[in-house]
């Protein structure tokens, strides 16, 4: 029997099938949910490595299903699709085990659980999409799911928080509709085809397709943060830390940044982008934001809100990376996705064990934090240089191909984008490090819990210094096969500049 | 085996069974309860019986006591009539369960009977293939639902009630006359035959106002919808849902069947009128609903843009046929499973908190999972968000206005979608914060709670199985080239 | 003009003269009256229409359904009653409550 066809299924249901179970949980069953969402995971990781393997040795897994008479449920495993779900598997591990730590003893967790593993469902589902309209349906189910974590803690601020991050995401699924269908209407395909399945299309209809392009980003630029849709992330702070850490690592804007690139590389073309004067803008767009991001950044005062506004900035790299259109911005952007999303949960982590730990919920109140926790500080140092582009760590290098990319493709003034969002990242991000480990600290902390001889909880501590520990080897050794890098270099020979 | 199930002849079964029950449960009312269930899951498998048959041999014909038309009675199943049944069977069952739960003895009484009427009612519609037949059936359905909204004998419920009685004669009568100048012209009262028969004069177009006005008021499509939120907000939880899923399904789905097999060719004019409304019912509905703080009222009001949806169909479907019917037909079968789930589940709401203010909510996400899971999955589907039924409905109708180039249905669509995501989201919302004043719950048993998750559950399928649903379309009438009788 | 005709105007005189009293007036009495009133319009339009031109003997079918729909037209009558008394018992007045605004 042939087993390829059930990979991708296996895949999804890997997360989908614990997380129904959950839900039907009682709440004091913590055992069983534990053991039910680290089974899960675990073949989760276990799929995605035996998918690497195939894939890399030119493997193909598809699964089609029908949904109307001439339009197909597709999921499909290539090289970028296996980047964004190697990147979710490892990442929901992860954060799965921070979770049941940060979450102890704390109620509705059946609920929670439920939910989180569906958000991680729909992130893979996002992932292995074969055609627009099954990213459709993912997209939107990843809004559907997202909102009850948004809204976990049910205070009026989580609902107020959760109304906004719906006006803008729905609004966005709509925009996204509207151009999928208008594109249907046209082509009667939306299967995403390597140099895109546009270009064949009469002369007549380019600005139409100019249209469609534009709503299709903006629909995207929702869940990705471009400016000025990107209103709802700084917002959506107020969900408990987990969930603000997978909602900026990988699910929400993510999904959005992935969106992008599937868009301008497997429905349009890059080249046929190219030829319809839709990159340049979006390059634009996407520098705006990244300054834009960094400068708001600068100035919050709440942790959670500048790192918010620090996703802001740095999702927009991946975006730029694309619309810059040469391969070496691309594997840039691409390879940032991961880098990007090791780096930013690592500080979310931190974040969080600071709140849960001490109490600190700013940065003016982390002088000294540095000798009570050493090793979260340890991590967030990591995660903060990483974002700054310190080599050896991983962000170096996403930077690296961005700037040597905007040169090959005769884009200079991108250098001057990237040195001037360094500079910013490093306004934003060295007074925490020098306050955290530099200044004294206060004689009490907001609230000190005790947890013996050790900083915080384990639970709490491993998963930044995983996280941490895999944004520095993915940038130390970034030229090994299987690293980050190297398999954005394999999907832009495959997918993209193929000869 | 197959022949067997084959020769039984289904339709009849689905019109005597309940009529049979309707008269037990008045005549032994003790034993109503356990009867009218058991009747109302047989229903179901009878429809799934005559499925078989459908999709066996094709189209049901069946001339009642061995006269056809036009003297006698001939019963007529294709796939959409089938699909209806199986709608109806199906929130049927539903309906059942969480009633045998929600009445007590005394209110049971007098609801088996008329709900096993209505039911018979229904089922006699959706096989009747005559339009004066139809007009009876759509008569007995409208008394026993005027019936059933009155059942509680508060003052609202019967202000509501005699308001939507008034309201449902009228557009009978306006259908009535219709009828009779029809016959006038033509000779007949077959679908078919007229469908053969008809051209344009000016009493088809005489015919084709009343009737379509006739419907369209009692299918509450704006601005004839003022009967419908009273009535329907006032009702007993299961009789709002039974009247929102199925009643005004009844009389839309009669609209259909005239507009596809007979007015479509003619009504040029009038679906760009009918379009309108459609387009203002789904704003203006949903601003309504969007306004309202009573959870029932919402609801009710959902139904008033819903309705104004499956309208903006005609204007798309009068110029190319078939994806707009298609996507009209989902949408009826999708809003029916999901409105219906919605209702029991905003009943089991106002249950459990004594009271339906939407701000007044209180934790009941955690309280009562199940219901709000139930109203959560039935939102989606009306939202129109993937993966639902209502999702590849609004996908066909979307596909049909951009391949027209009629941007202003297409703008319209979203635009109700994105209202209709605010007043299902300001519910939700509400079930996950804390209430200024805590009450004592009431408890739901668990048959009631999931009832309404079972259906939502249906509404979400749908949109799984549009494949092998919108073929089942296919068999008989509505793709346009009608079917020659045998 | 044949008497066919004259009785059709006659039908669709009693129809609109009915919608009318059923539109103006607020008593529910009145109301149920009045669609009585337009019953019997749309049955002399389907009497007077079963004599079509040239045949000797009018058509029965009509007859039939004229007879079905005077049966449909009591029950509704009988239930549109009932629910008036009880409106009445409840509330004192036989007015739907938004009219008894407008009358005040």
């Amino acid at each position: 029997m042939n087993w390829d066809p059930l990979i991708p299924v296996l895949t999804v249901a890997s997360s989908l099938v614990p997380g129904l179970i959950i839900f039907g949980l009682a709440e004091e069953r913590v055992r069983l949910r534990t053991a039910l969402n680290l089974i899960g995971a675990l073949i989760k990781l276990a799929l995605v490595g035996w998918m690497l393997w195939g894939v890399y040795h030119e493997h193909h897994y598809e699964t089609r299903l029908a949904l109307l008479p001439d339009l197909e449920l597709v999921l499909r495993v290539g090289p970028l699709s296996l980047l964004f779900v190697t990147l979710s598997g490892v990442l929901w591990m992860v954060t799965t085990i921070y979770a049941i730590g940060y979450l102890e003893n704390s109620p509705h967790r059946s609920r929670f659980f439920g939910f989180f593993s569906l958000c991680v469902t729909a992130t893979v589902g996002v992932a292995l999409a074969g055609n627009l309209i099954t990213f459709l349906l993912f997209y939107e189910l990843l809004t559907l799911v997202t909102y009850p974590l948004v809204v976990h803690r049910g205070t009026e601020e989580a609902r107020r928080a959760g109304r906004t991050y719906l006006i803008y995401t729905i609004f966005g699924g709509s925009l996204l509709l509207l151009g999928t269908v208008w594109l249907y209407s046209l082509t009667g395909t939306l299967e995403f085809t390597p140099q895109g399945f546009l270009s064949d299309l009469d002369a007549e209809h380019r600005p139409t397709l100019i249209i469609i392009f534009s709503l299709l980003i903006a629909g995207l630029g929702v869940k990705a943060a471009l400016v000025p849709l990107h209103g709802w992330l700084p917002q959506v702070m107020v969900a408990p830390a987990p969930v603000s850490a997978l909602l900026h690592a990988v699910a929400v804007v993510k999904v959005g940044a992935f969106g992008i690139v599937r868009v301008v590389y497997d429905v349009f073309g890059i080249d046929f982008a190219i030829e319809l004067g839709v990159t340049a803008p979006l390059a634009w767009l996407a520098a705006t934001t990244i300054i834009y991001g960094s400068m708001r950044a600068l100035f919050q005062d709440e942790l959670k809100r500048r790192l918010a506004y620090s996703t802001v900035s740095q999702i927009s790299y991946i975006i730029l990376g694309v619309a810059i259109a040469g391969p070496i911005a691309t594997i840039g952007g691409l390879v940032h996705l991961v880098h990007q999303g090791l780096m930013k949960v690592t500080l979310f982590f931190c974040a969080g064990n600071l709140a849960e730990t001490l109490g600190i919920h700013k940065v003016s109140e982390m002088k000294g934090v540095g000798r009570r926790m050493p090793w979260t500080m340890a991590a967030f140092t990591i995660g903060a240089l990483g974002m700054i582009g310190v080599p050896p760590i991983a962000g170096f290098i996403s930077k690296w191909y961005l700037g040597l990319g905007a040169l090959q493709a005769d884009q200079d003034w991108v250098i001057i984008i990237l040195v001037g969002s360094s500079l910013l990242n490093a306004a934003y991000f060295l007074p925490i490090l020098h306050a955290a480990w530099f200044q004294k600290p206060p004689h009490s902390w907001p609230e000190d819990r005790d947890f013996g001889h050790k900083e915080t909880a384990w639970t709490l501590l491993l998963p930044p210094l995983l996280t941490a520990a895999m944004a520095l080897v993915a940038g130390l050794l970034a030229t090994l096969p299987f690293s980050p890098l190297e398999w954005a270099k394999l999907i832009t020979e495959r997918e993209f500049y193929c000869p | 085996m197959v022949s067997v199930v084959t020769n039984i002849p289904w339709g009849i079964i689905l019109i005597l069974l309940p009529s049979a029950a309707a008269i037990a449960c008045f005549l032994w009312p003790r034993i109503a309860n356990e009867l009218g269930l058991v009747t109302a899951f047989t229903i179901v498998l009878s429809t799934t019986g005559l499925g078989w048959q459908i999709m066996e041999n094709g189209a049901y014909h069946h001339t009642v006591g061995g006269w056809g038309a036009p003297l006698g009675i001939e019963l007529y199943a294709d796939g959409l009539s089938l699909l209806m049944l199986a709608a109806s069977a199906l929130v049927g069952s539903g309906i059942s369960t969480y009633s045998a739960s929600y009445f007590e003895q005394e209110h049971l009484e007098r609801f088996w009977p008329l709900w096993l009427l209505l039911q018979t009612a229904l089922n006699a519609l959706f096989l009747s293939a005559d339009i004066f037949n139809l007009y009876v059936t759509l008569e007995l359905m409208g008394l026993a639902a005027v019936a059933l909204a009155a059942l509680t004998n508060n003052s609202d419920a019967l202000s509501g009630s005699m308001r939507y009685l008034l309201a449902t004669l009228l557009g009978s009568l306006s259908y009535l006359l219709g009828v009779a100048l029809l016959y006038h012209s033509f000779g007949t009262v077959d679908i078919s035959t007229l469908a053969e028969r008809v051209d344009s004069s000016p009493t088809v177009w005489a015919s084709l106002g009343l009737m379509t006005a006739g419907l369209a008021l009692k299918t509450a499509l704006f601005p004839l919808h003022f009967w419908l939120p009273p009535a329907h907000a006032s009702a007993p939880a299961p009789v709002s849902a039974l009247l929102s899923s199925l009643v005004v399904k009844a009389s839309f789905y009669i609209l259909l069947r005239l507009w596809i097999n007979i007015f479509a060719p003619l009504g040029e004019g009038v679906d760009t009128l009918l379009g309108l409304l459609g387009a203002t019912a789904v704003i203006w509905g949903s601003l309504q609903a969007l306004r309202q703080t009573r959870l029932k009222l919402l609801v009710a009001y959902s139904t008033v843009a819903q309705i104004g949806y499956l309208f903006l169909a005609f204007p798309l479907a009068v110029a190319t046929n078939v994806t707009a019917w298609s996507a009209t037909t989902y949408l009826v079968l999708s809003h029916a499973l999901a409105k219906a789930a919605m209702f029991l589940a905003a009943g089991n709401l106002l249950l459990f908190s004594s009271h339906d203010r939407i701000a007044d909510l209180d934790r009941v996400v955690q309280r009562i999972p199940l219901t709000m899971a139930a109203f959560a999955l039935a939102g989606v589907s009306i939202i129109g968000l993937p993966p639902s039924g209502g999702f590849i409905g609004k996908w066909l109708l979307l596909e049909a206005a951009l391949s027209q180039g009629r941007w202003d249905v297409a703008v319209i669509l979203l635009l109700g979608s994105l209202l209709a995501a605010g007043y299902v989201f300001k519910v939700l919302g509400h079930a996950f914060t804390q209430a200024p004043l805590p009450l004592k719950p009431t408890v739901i048993p668990a048959s009631m709670e999931w009832s309404a998750l079972l259906l939502a559950f249906a509404a979400i399928l749908l949109g799984l199985l549009a494949s092998p649903i919108l073929s089942l379309v296919d068999i008989g009438h509505i793709t346009g080239h009608s079917e020659v009788r045998p | 003009m044949s008497s066919a005709f004259l009785y059709t105007l006659v039908g669709l005189g009693l129809f609109a003269l009915g919608l009318y009293a059923l539109i103006v007036h607020a008593h529910l009495l009145r109301k149920i009256l009045a669609i009585n009133v337009m019953g019997s319009g749309v049955f002399l339009v389907l009497v007077a229409l079963a004599k079509r031109t040239g045949e000797v003997r009018p058509d029965p079918v009509p007859h039939a359904m004229v007879i079905t729909g005077i049966v449909v037209a009591i029950s509704a009558t009988a239930l549109a009653l009932i629910l008036m008394l009880k409106l009445t018992a409840k509330t004192g007045h036989a007015r739907l409550p938004d009219d008894q605004r407008e009358s005040r």
